[in-house]
């Protein structure tokens, strides 16, 4: 039986699934009914500086989009952090930790980018026994006004600077957390090393506007008729933040720079994608906001049942071990060479792979009287597009050719050995190969 | 008060709230939720396997497309362009054979999109608006004769409409709607929708009804032809079969289309007479329609006697499975010998003899079974009863593919030309004919 027991920066969790800093985790009565529901670990909804508290909206917060059957696939928010006293959040970290000292509780902190703000802060969390901090300088909505959130994750000098301070006035793992409101995020990420933080944790939530009302033309969520971009997460924003992962994971400057992925986790899949490319530990939100706490059932036993299934011990087995197969465009191989086929038996001959091919691809697609549908070897660049647009898993595939065997789309024969862009005749900027 | 046991023919065997109940909606209106779901579940197939098999080519992942999008009314337009009659076809049509029997997900799951159910959710959508929603062509000045208005007529008379022609619609009997208003079963086609949809139908202008008009009676089909730029003919079957069997003409031995007739016409089913014990002769829609029904009235025991296999049955898998569940008893490979009476000359029995197929056609065993019955309705097919000089096609009117018959101006369409007996195959006709009636005029 797989352990999935996971150490993060020192920090041991009964598994690598946290909850990340959000509504779910604002405070000891949702948090203590994650923890018994089996979380790992969580992110305690973020605290503001000492003082009045920030103040919400009165109207709707979130906005959706769906897909089939409303399934909701993203969704965003104009919520600021913790509207409650920051001695009541403190008070309530306390006593969780205590009760619970096998789980993860970190600190998710956002104050003025001024030092004295800190150094007020961090003895005071210090305090409540959290296993350690997490820099909110994601939030792109509202707080980004004020100098805070995204504004500062968006100005790697910042990053640094305040991730310094907070390494000096704190004496327990320090997590920053990246905005996705960047053009490079490896920027952001060197910045949070240099500062000397102990990891980076991303994705927080991309702005958007989720829809817009055509009746009175004000964007989603509206309030009193005005909307503002929210931040964006759920399903949708998956790729995008395993991307972003993947890029501090195998970057050389960042390489080695402990992850806690975030961005669309919903499943114990999603979660070991994203720790198989190089996240040492994962966070969720939108996922238990959709369907609540019990989820973490299923992402325990299907990690747990893939983990027995490849023979790994324990999560430190796994993590990271598709960074090495994250490369650029220029190395593919471009002598490797496949063909979509399709089950016949499978099929439901619904057409689509059809209507997509001869549309919009290659017209590498034929079509029978009787709706029998078979590809066209001769036209088939193994695009892909007929797999994804198929409503049967499974039923189309992608079959890699023998090398020796001739690509009847090109009449060559296909090569056995890998060669890339960089050594292609093509390529007015190519390398002779030797 | 009768109950279930009574014997004989009797009125109000059930109570008012348990008729109300039987009699309701069979595939009741979607809610918008569930039509939204439903909608979720077509995959929007390439040259898709529904349309191909819907006799009017209704473009269906279109109009399911414009449902999920929020556009019902745009989906019923897309419907009414090829079917103006999409709403009553929505009820009626046997989709397990037609568009819902062809849906992928049939093949996939065995769970087809609820195609029938969708089409009437955009249908009844828009016909709760306000007007009528195609516009009449200016007047071409053009007059036709639609005798009969059923499926067929109706579908005729509206697309000459929209046209421009100015059609007059000769209807034999008292009201407008054909098998829709009087031949389909009562909980297929409640609230009174077959003539609700007539005179949303006729809302598109530039159509006049004469009911009580029989064509060989009231006015001949010389007449018309003489006095119209062209005709159609969508008059139906006008007789049944007879049983050819001893007995048959007792009182309560009667037809099963008159049967189902009076009950889609009668207000209360309560003052409805119906037997103890009912048996049904035949194997197609009709005897479904008659049999599931004498149930509904409370008839105790109720038999449909087919007499071949159940392969062999026009009713669909579904309609059986839909008799069986409503407690009918499908009898196999039987057929009447002898219909007898008690001593009053009351019916009393019908004696079945049962049949086999040894490969040189049906014949009977000679070994017979007798049923209690005191009413039996005969469903063995109805037949053309026009003779207007026509030239047929076996026992119906021969015509061309867009309806022309023998006659030069004159067209026909629905149950009275060959094709299958459905009201969407006689929307198909009527509309084809149509626009045929159309460029000939036009030419």
């Amino acid at each position: 039986m797989a352990d999935l027991t996971t150490d993060f920066l020192g920090i041991t969790s009964p598994n690598p699934f946290w909850l990340a800093s959000a509504p779910p985790t604002d405070k000891e009565y949702n948090v203590r009914r994650a923890f018994e529901a089996g979380w790992g670990g969580v992110v305690w909804k973020t605290l503001g500086a000492e003082g009045p508290p920030v103040v919400n909206v009165n109207g709707p917060r979130y906005g959706a989009i769906y897909g089939a059957d409303r399934r909701l696939l993203g969704l965003n928010n104009i919520e600021l952090i913790t509207d409650r006293p920051l001695e009541t959040n403190l008070e309530e970290m306390a006593r969780v930790k205590a009760d619970y000292p096998d789980r993860a509780l970190i600190a998710s902190i956002m104050v003025p980018c001024e030092e004295q703000a800190w150094k007020d802060i961090l003895p005071r969390v210090a305090e409540t026994n959290a296993d350690g901090i997490e820099l909110n300088f994601g939030c792109p909505h509202g707080m980004s006004e004020r100098g805070m959130g995204a504004a500062v994750g968006q100005v790697p000098e910042y990053i640094e600077m305040v991730t310094r301070w907070c390494k000096q006035y704190y004496d327990k793992p320090v997590i920053v957390k990246l905005t996705p409101n960047i053009t490079d995020v490896r920027k952001p990420a060197l910045a949070a090393k240099n500062g000397g933080a102990d990891a980076v944790s991303l994705i927080n939530t991309i702005n958007s506007i989720t829809s817009v009302n055509l009746d009175t033309m004000s964007p989603e969520p509206s309030i009193d008729g005005k909307g503002s971009h929210g931040g964006y997460c759920g399903p949708a924003v998956k790729p995008i933040a395993m991307s972003m992962v993947s890029e501090i994971a195998r970057h050389e400057p960042t390489r080695g720079l402990p992850i806690s992925g975030i961005g669309g986790i919903t499943t114990w899949r999603d979660a070991a994608e994203f720790m198989a490319l190089g996240a040492g530990n994962v966070q969720v939100c939108t996922a238990v906001m959709t369907y609540g706490f019990k989820i973490v059932q299923e992402m325990i036993s299907g990690l747990s049942q893939w983990m027995d299934e490849k023979g790994h011990r324990n999560t430190a087995d796994f993590i990271g071990m598709a960074v090495p197969n994250v490369t650029d465009w220029q190395y593919l191989n471009l002598n490797y060479v496949a063909k979509a086929k399709i089950n016949q038996d499978a099929c439901i001959s619904c057409g689509r792979c059809y209507a997509a091919c001869e549309d919009t691809s290659h017209q590498a697609i034929a079509m029978s009287e009787d709706r029998t549908f078979t590809v066209i070897d001769e036209e088939c660049v193994a695009c892909n597009l007929c797999v994804d647009v198929c409503p049967v898993q499974g039923c189309i595939t992608m079959e890699a050719m023998e090398p020796g065997t001739i690509d009847p789309r090109t009449g060559k024969v296909v090569e056995k050995e890998y060669a890339n862009w960089t050594t292609h005749p093509n390529n007015p900027g190519a390398v002779a190969a030797e | 008060m009768a109950d279930v046991m009574t014997p004989g023919l009797a009125v109000g065997r059930l109570a008012a709230e348990e008729l109300a109940a039987n009699f309701e909606d069979l595939h009741p209106a979607l809610t918008p939720h569930e039509a939204v779901v439903a909608a979720d579940r077509c995959y929007f197939c390439h040259d898709a396997p529904c349309v191909t098999v819907c006799p009017t080519d209704i473009d269906i992942p279109l109009f399911i497309r414009q449902i999920s999008t929020g556009t019902p009314e745009a989906a019923a337009r897309t419907i009414f362009e090829q079917n103006i009659l999409g709403g009553m076809c929505a009820r009626v049509c046997p989709t397990e054979d037609l568009c819902e029997g062809a849906c992928v997900r049939e093949l996939a799951e065995g769970k087809p999109v609820e195609i029938g159910r969708l089409q009437r959710h955009a249908t009844d959508t828009l016909m709760a608006r306000q007007g009528h929603p195609f516009a009449r062509a200016e007047s071409t000045g053009k007059r036709v004769a639609v005798i009969g208005a059923g499926p067929a007529g109706l579908a005729c008379a509206h697309r000459l409409g929209v046209l421009g022609h100015d059609v007059v619609l000769l209807e034999a009997k008292g009201k407008a709607g054909g098998l829709n208003e009087f031949g389909i079963a009562a909980y297929k086609a409640t609230d009174d929708i077959a003539a609700r949809e007539v005179e949303w139908l006729m809302g598109v202008g530039g159509i006049e009804l004469h009911t009580g008009q029989i064509l060989g009676e009231s006015f001949q089909l010389e007449e018309v032809a003489g006095s119209f730029d062209a005709v159609f003919l969508g008059v139906g079957l006008g007789g049944v079969n007879a049983l050819g069997v001893t007995g048959e003409d007792l009182d309560d031995v009667v037809d099963a289309v008159r049967f189902i007739a009076h009950l889609r016409q009668s207000k209360d089913m309560s003052e409805l007479p119906i037997g103890r014990n009912v048996v049904v002769i035949g194997g197609g829609m009709t005897a479904i329609d008659a049999a599931v029904q004498s149930k509904l009235l409370g008839a105790q025991s109720v038999t449909v006697a087919y007499r071949r296999g159940r392969d062999q049955m026009g009713a669909s898998r579904y309609e059986q499975d839909l008799a069986a569940s409503r407690g009918v008893n499908l009898m196999f490979n039987v057929q009447p010998k002898e219909a007898h009476a008690d001593e009053d000359e009351y019916l009393a029995e019908i004696e079945l003899e049962y049949t086999a197929d040894d490969g040189t056609g049906l014949k009977g065993t000679g070994e017979t079974v007798r049923l209690p019955a005191d009413q039996l309705f005969s469903a063995i097919g109805q037949t053309l009863t026009l003779d207007a000089g026509l030239e047929l096609d076996g026992r119906k009117i021969a015509v061309g593919p867009t309806g022309r018959t023998s006659r030069e101006g004159v067209w026909a369409g629905g149950d009275c030309t060959p094709g299958d007996d459905l009201t969407v195959v006689a929307v198909a006709e009527g509309r084809d004919a149509a626009m045929d009636i159309h460029r000939a005029l036009m030419a």
